[in-house]
C-alpha cells in the first residue's frame, strides 16, 4: 500500500552500487588521462576533461543503459588500442583490428548494423512483431557500440599518424556524419525506452540510414575517411564542445522530422493501426524539438564565442552563422506556436518535416553551395 | 480624439505583443537573412557590376543588398523584433509575477468542481490529519504547499514549476539584451555622422597618411572591426574598415610592430600554424607589450583585440634572369624586382612595365591522386584511414607578375622557380592568363642533361636565327642523303624544303606550318605531308642544336632519346611562345623573402552584453522547456476529499502525473495511518 504513493527518493539514495562503480570508473579514467596528458593539453581542455566526469556519471545515473554502453565501448576501445602496440601497420595485420575494431572496420560495421536495424524495424512494424522490433533495438544498440568504438579508435589512430596530426574525430564532414548517426540513434533509443514504443524506430532509422549512405558514398567515392591534420582555425578546445552540442541539436530536429512523417501517415490512416497513437508521436516530436532546440541554442552560442576568439567577432553574418540563426528562428517559431497557441496536429508535423530540409541545408547545403569562413567540409 | 488616439495606441500595443506578429517577425527575419547568404556580402563593387550588370547593380545597391545585415530595412526588422519582445514582456510581466507568487488560494469549490482534471475520494481521516499527510506527499513531489484552514476543513493549494515563468522572462529579455549588445558593436555612430555629413567614406587608392580627417576615426571610437597588413620589420598605427565601396581609416590607441610572421607546416605540407610576433608601442614610442598572436589565440590590449587573420607577401626581393624569347642568341640579362613594385623592360617589342604582385614560397599541388584500388579487405572497408597524401607535393616557390605594354594592356604570369616533372621529363614552367578568372596556361621549357634551360635557349636562338638557316639546311640535307647525292638537284630540293620549314616555323611555330600546308597541299595529301614536314623540321632542329653547341664551344649533343625529346619539346615550346604574350621569360634565381601578417583589430564593447544575454537565453530556454508549471488543490472536508489539477500545457506527462496524484490520494484516504514518510527510504 505504501509503495503505491510512488514518492521519489532523493537521487543519491536511488543510486545502486553499479551507479557508483560506473561513476568511479568514469572518474578514474578521466583522472588517469589528466595525469597522463596534462603536459599536452591546455587549461580549458583540462576543465573540459574534468567536466566530463560529472556529465557522464549523471548521464549514466539518469539513463541506465548508458552505463553498459560506456563500459563496453571503453573496454573494447582500450583493447583495440592495445592491439596496435603503437604501430599503425598493425591495422592491416592483426586479425581483430583488420576485420572488426580498427576505426574504419568498426565504422563500416556500424553502417551495416544501422542498415540491418532499419530493415528489422520495418519488418517488425509491418508484421506487428514485438520480438522483431526488439531485435531492431538490439541492432541499433550494437551499431551505436561499434560506431563509438570506431570514433575512439580513430582518435587514437590519428595520434599514431603523427603527434601533431592527432585530434578529436569531430573535425570534418565524414567524422561528424558518424557522430550525427550515433547521437541521433542514442537520442531515439532514450525516447524509445521512455515512451515505450518501438514502432517509430522504422522512421527514425531512415534518417540515420540516409546519413550512413552519405558516409559510404563519401568514403568510397571521395576517400573522405582519410585522417587529415587540422587546419589552424580548428585547433581549439572550443571544437570539443561546439561540435557535439550542435549534433544533439541536429539529431533532435531529425528525429522530430521523421516522427512528423509518422504522424502525418498515422493521421491519414496509413499504418495507423501499427503505429502508436498520434498524441504519443506528437509528444515525442515535441520532446525531440525541445531537446534539439536547447542544445542548438547552446551550440550556436558556443560557436559565437569561438568565432570571437578565432575570427575576431562573435557574429560576422557568415553563411553558416546566418543559417544557424535561420534554423533557430524556425524552431523558435515552432515552439511558440505549440506552447503559446497550444496548436497540435498536422501543421506542426508538416513544419517539423520542412524543418529538416532547412536544417540539412544549414548542415551540408551551406558547405556545398555557399562560401564563407566556415568551409571545413567541402564535398 | 483622445479616445481615438487611445484606442489606436491600444491596438498598436495589442498588435506588437500578439503572437501572430511575433511569429511573422521570426519568419521575416529568417527569410531576410537568407538574402545575405545567397549574395556574397561586402565584395568590391566592381565584382557586383560584372555579376549583375549595371541596371541590377544599382537596384541591388539601393536595396542595400551588398551589406544586407547593416541595411536600414534589416535594422528596422530587428528593431521591430526588439520592440515586439519588449512589449510582450511588459504586457505579461505583472500577470506572470503574480502567477509565480500566487497559490491561487481563493479558488472556489465550485470552480474546482469544474476542472477537467479532478478526482474525488471518501475518507475516514480527520481533515487536518489527511491534509498533513497529503502536504508531505506533495512536498515530496516537489510542490510548494500552502495549508489554508477553511470553515469545514482544509484547502491545500500547491504549485510547482514556477521557474517556467522565470524562463519566459530570461529568454525574452535575453533577446532584447543580445540585440542591444549587437547594436553597441554596430556602426550606428558612424552612420549617423555620415548622414549628418561629418564623415565620408574614402574610395581613392591613396597612401594612408594622405587620407583626410573626414575619413578618419579617432582612437576613442567605441567600437570597430578593421584590418591591417604589416610587413615584417614594419609597424602600423591604423586599421582599415571596409565600408560599402570604400574604406575608413581607424586610428589605433597604439602602434603594432611585426617582428616576424611564421607558417609552420605538417609533414604533408598543409599549414599547421600561423603566428605573428608583435610588439606594441604607445604613441610616445615606449614598448608596452610583446606577444605572439596565433589563430585562435588573439592578443587583447587596451580593449582592442588583435587577431591573426591572414598573411601575404610583404615585399620579397627577387633576383631574376631575363631571357629574350625572340632573340637569335641565348643571352640572358640580370634583373632585380620587389613584390608590390614595378620594373621597366625595354626590348624590341617596345617598353613594358613589370608589376610584381606576389611571391609564394610554397606551392602544394595536387599531382593527380586517384584513390588506388587494391584487392584487400581494406578496400572493402573503403581503404585505410591513413592518408598517404602521395598526390600532394610541394613544388617550390613561385612568383607572380603582370606585364603591361605601352598601351596599358596587361597579362598575368606565374613562374615557378624549380622545374616540375611531367610525363617523366623535367620542365621550367611559366603560366600566363589574360584575366584573373581564367586558369593559367603553361609554357613548358625543357631542361637539358645539366638540368638547365640553356640548351633550350640555345636551340631556340638557332632556330629563330635566319642567318644560320642555310648552314642548318645544308647540314640537314647532307645528313639525310648518301654521299653520291650530295651536290645534286635532290640536295637542293631538300635544302630548300628545310629552309622553308625553318623559316615558316620561326615565323609562327606549328600554326604557320599548318597554314602553309592548308594553302599549298591538296587535302588528300595533307596527312602524309604533315608527317614529312615534321620529320624534316625535327631533323633540321637537331642539326641546329649541333650547330648551336659548336658555336658555343660545347660538345656535340648525343643522338639519344634525351636529345630527341629536347628537340621535340623545344619545338613545342617555341610554338607556344607565339601565344605566350611576352617577349621575355623571367627566371627566378634567388629571393629574399619578406612576409606580411594580416591582423584584424576589433573593439567590441557589446561583447559581454551579448554573452550575458546568451547565458540568460540558455537558462530561459531550458526553464521554459523543461520546467512544467503545475498546480494542485486539495479540498478536504470531513469524510471527503477533492483533488484538482491544472497546467498551462496539457501534455502526456501531465496526464501521467495527474493519474499518479489521484492514486496517491486514494492511498492516503484509505490508509489506516497517514504515511508521511517515503516508504523506500
Amino acid at each position: 500500500m505504501e509503495l503505491a504513493l510512488n514518492q521519489p527518493a532523493p537521487l543519491l539514495k536511488r543510486l545502486s552500487w553499479f551507479d557508483w562503480l560506473f561513476a568511479a570508473i568514469v572518474a578514474a579514467g578521466a583522472l588517469f588521462a589528466l595525469s597522463q596528458y596534462a603536459d599536452y593539453i591546455d587549461i580549458y581542455e583540462k576543465a573540459i576533461l574534468l567536466a566530463v566526469i560529472p556529465s557522464l556519471a549523471v548521464a549514466g545515473w539518469f539513463w541506465k543503459p548508458f552505463r553498459p554502453l560506456f563500459l563496453v565501448v571503453g573496454a573494447i576501445s582500450l583493447f583495440a588500442i592495445s592491439q596496435y602496440s603503437g604501430n599503425l601497420a598493425r591495422m592491416e595485420e592483426a586479425f581483430l583490428l583488420r576485420f572488426l575494431i580498427s576505426s574504419q572496420a568498426a565504422i563500416m560495421w556500424m553502417c551495416a548494423l544501422f542498415g540491418f536495424a532499419t530493415l528489422t524495424y520495418w519488418a517488425g512494424l509491418l508484421a506487428r512483431s514485438d520480438f522483431t522490433l526488439k531485435t531492431g533495438s538490439a541492432l541499433t544498440w550494437s551499431a551505436v557500440t561499434m560506431g563509438w568504438i570506431g570514433l575512439m579508435v580513430r582518435w587514437y589512430e590519428s595520434y599514431l599518424i603523427g603527434a601533431d596530426v592527432g585530434h578529436i574525430p569531430v573535425s570534418n564532414l565524414y567524422e561528424v556524419f558518424v557522430l550525427f548517426s550515433l547521437i541521433t540513434a542514442m537520442m531515439y533509443l532514450y525516447y524509445e525506452a521512455r515512451c515505450q514504443t518501438r514502432q517509430l524506430g522504422a522512421f527514425v532509422l531512415l534518417v540515420i540510414s540516409a546519413a550512413v549512405g552519405f558516409i559510404l558514398w563519401y568514403t568510397f567515392d571521395r576517400g573522405a575517411h582519410e585522417i587529415q591534420p587540422l587546419v589552424p582555425a580548428l585547433k581549439s578546445w572550443w571544437m570539443k564542445i561546439h561540435v557535439p552540442a550542435n549534433f544533439v541539436g541536429y539529431g533532435g530536429f531529425s528525429i522530430a522530422a521523421m516522427l512528423g512523417v509518422a504522424y502525418l501517415l498515422a493521421s491519414r490512416g496509413i499504418l495507423a493501426s501499427r503505429l502508436p497513437k498520434p498524441e504519443v508521436i506528437d509528444d515525442m516530436m515535441y520532446k525531440s524539438i525541445a531537446i534539439g532546440f536547447g542544445f542548438f541554442t547552446i551550440a550556436t552560442i558556443l560557436g559565437a564565442m569561438w568565432a570571437a576568439e578565432a575570427w575576431g567577432g562573435y557574429w560576422s553574418w557568415d553563411p553558416k552563422e546566418t543559417w544557424a540563426l535561420i534554423v533557430w528562428l524556425n524552431y523558435a517559431a515552432w515552439l511558440h506556436i505549440r506552447l503559446v497557441k497550444g496548436l497540435r496536429g498536422p501543421l506542426l508535423a508538416w513544419w517539423a518535416v520542412v524543418g529538416l530540409f532547412v536544417t540539412t541545408f544549414a548542415f551540408i547545403g551551406v558547405n556545398m553551395f555557399l562560401s564563407g569562413l566556415h568551409s571545413y567540409g567541402t564535398l | 480624439m483622445n479616445t481615438a488616439t487611445h484606442s489606436f495606441g491600444r491596438s498598436l500595443f495589442e498588435l506588437l505583443s500578439s503572437m501572430r506578429f511575433a511569429i511573422s517577425l521570426l519568419s521575416i527575419l529568417a527569410i531576410a537573412s537568407i538574402v545575405g547568404t545567397v549574395l556574397k556580402q561586402s565584395e568590391p563593387y566592381a565584382n557586383y557590376i560584372i555579376q549583375l550588370g549595371p541596371f541590377w547593380f544599382e537596384v541591388f545597391e539601393k536595396l542595400g543588398l551588398y551589406d544586407v545585415y547593416h541595411a536600414a530595412w534589416f535594422l528596422v526588422i530587428l528593431t521591430f523584433l526588439v520592440v515586439s519582445t519588449s512589449v510582450c514582456i511588459t504586457r505579461n510581466a505583472p500577470n506572470f509575477v503574480r502567477e509565480m507568487k500566487s497559490f491561487r488560494e481563493h479558488v472556489s469549490e465550485q470552480s474546482l468542481n469544474a476542472f477537467k482534471h479532478r478526482h474525488e475520494a471518501v475518507t475516514a481521516h480527520a481533515p487536518e490529519a489527511l491534509a498533513a499527510s497529503a502536504q508531505a506527499y506533495l512536498e515530496g513531489q516537489g510542490y510548494k504547499v500552502k495549508n489554508l484552514p477553511r470553515e469545514d476543513g482544509v484547502l491545500l493549494a500547491a504549485k510547482a514549476g514556477s521557474w517556467n515563468r522565470l524562463g519566459y522572462f530570461l529568454a525574452h529579455s535575453a533577446i532584447v539584451i543580445i540585440c542591444i549588445g549587437g547594436l553597441m558593436d554596430g556602426n550606428l555612430i558612424f552612420k549617423a555622422q555620415q548622414v549628418l555629413g561629418y564623415k565620408k567614406i574614402e574610395t581613392r587608392d591613396i597612401p594612408q597618411s594622405q587620407v583626410p580627417a573626414i575619413s578618419r576615426l579617432t582612437p576613442s571610437n567605441p567600437s570597430f572591426r578593421g584590418s591591417v597588413q604589416i610587413p615584417e620589420g614594419s609597424s602600423a598605427d591604423v586599421a582599415f574598415l571596409n565600408v560599402a565601396d570604400g574604406y575608413l581609416v581607424q586610428e589605433l590607441p597604439f602602434t603594432v610592430a611585426l617582428k616576424q610572421f611564421r607558417i609552420e607546416h605538417y609533414t604533408t605540407g598543409q599549414p599547421k600554424s600561423f603566428e605573428s610576433d608583435v610588439e606594441l608601442f604607445d604613441h610616445a614610442g615606449n614598448k608596452v607589450r610583446e606577444a605572439t598572436i596565433a589563430v585562435n589565440h588573439p592578443l587583447i590590449h587596451d580593449g582592442v583585440a588583435i587577431y591573426q587573420a591572414s598573411f601575404a607577401d610583404g615585399g620579397t626581393r627577387l633576383t631574376l634572369r631575363g631571357w629574350n624569347l625572340f632573340a637569335p642568341t641565348a643571352s640572358a640579362f640580370p634583373l632585380e624586382g620587389t613584390v608590390y613594385q614595378n620594373a621597366t623592360l625595354t626590348s624590341e617589342a617596345g617598353e613594358h612595365t613589370i608589376e610584381f604582385i606576389d611571391f609564394r614560397p610554397f606551392n602544394i599541388e595536387n599531382m593527380g591522386g586517384d584513390i588506388v584500388e587494391t584487392e584487400s579487405t581494406m578496400s572493402v572497408l573503403g581503404g585505410s584511414p591513413v592518408s598517404d597524401n602521395r598526390h600532394l607535393r610541394n613544388v617550390g616557390p613561385s612568383f607572380q607578375y603582370k606585364l603591361r605594354d605601352a598601351r596599358g594592356q596587361a597579362r598575368e604570369f606565374s613562374n615557378y622557380m624549380l622545374p616540375l616533372e611531367l610525363d617523366g621529363r623535367w620542365y621550367m614552367m611559366s603560366g600566363v592568363r589574360d584575366s584573373p578568372n581564367e586558369a593559367f596556361r603553361y609554357l613548358r621549357m625543357p631542361l637539358d642533361a645539366a638540368g638547365e634551360i640553356d640548351s633550350f635557349m640555345r636551340l631556340r636562338g638557332a632556330l629563330l636565327n635566319a642567318e644560320l638557316r642555310p648552314e642548318i639546311a645544308t647540314r640537314f640535307a647532307r645528313q639525310a642523303l648518301p654521299k653520291e647525292a650530295w651536290g645534286t638537284e635532290i640536295e637542293d630540293k631538300l635544302k630548300f624544303s628545310a629552309s622553308q620549314m625553318l623559316a615558316l616555323f620561326a615565323e609562327g611555330g606549328f600554326q604557320s606550318l599548318g597554314r602553309f600546308i592548308e594553302d599549298n597541299i591538296p587535302e588528300a595529301e595533307r596527312e602524309k605531308a604533315v608527317g614529312t614536314y615534321l620529320r624534316i623540321l625535327e631533323l633540321a632542329a637537331f642539326e641546329a642544336l649541333q650547330l648551336a653547341n659548336q658555336q658555343a664551344g660545347l660538345p656535340a649533343p648525343l643522338s639519344d632519346d634525351a636529345s630527341g625529346w629536347l628537340v621535340r619539346d623545344t619545338l613545342n615550346s617555341i610554338s607556344d611562345m607565339f601565344v605566350y604574350g611576352a617577349p621575355v621569360y623571367l627566371q627566378l634565381m634567388s629571393y629574399d623573402e619578406v612576409k606580411a601578417s594580416g591582423l584584424q583589430l576589433t573593439r567590441s564593447p557589446g561583447q559581454n552584453v551579448v554573452y550575458l544575454g546568451s547565458l540568460l537565453l540558455t537558462l530561459g530556454v531550458f526553464f521554459m522547456l523543461y520546467v512544467r508549471e503545475r498546480r494542485v488543490w486539495l479540498r478536504i472536508k470531513p469524510g471527503h476529499a477533492l483533488l484538482a489539477m491544472s497546467s498551462a500545457k496539457q501534455t502526456i506527462d501531465f496526464e501521467k502525473e495527474f493519474t499518479q496524484h489521484a492514486q496517491a490520494l486514494d492511498t492516503l484516504t484509505q490508509s489506516a495511518s497517514a504515511p508521511a514518510k517515503n516508504p523506500e527510504a
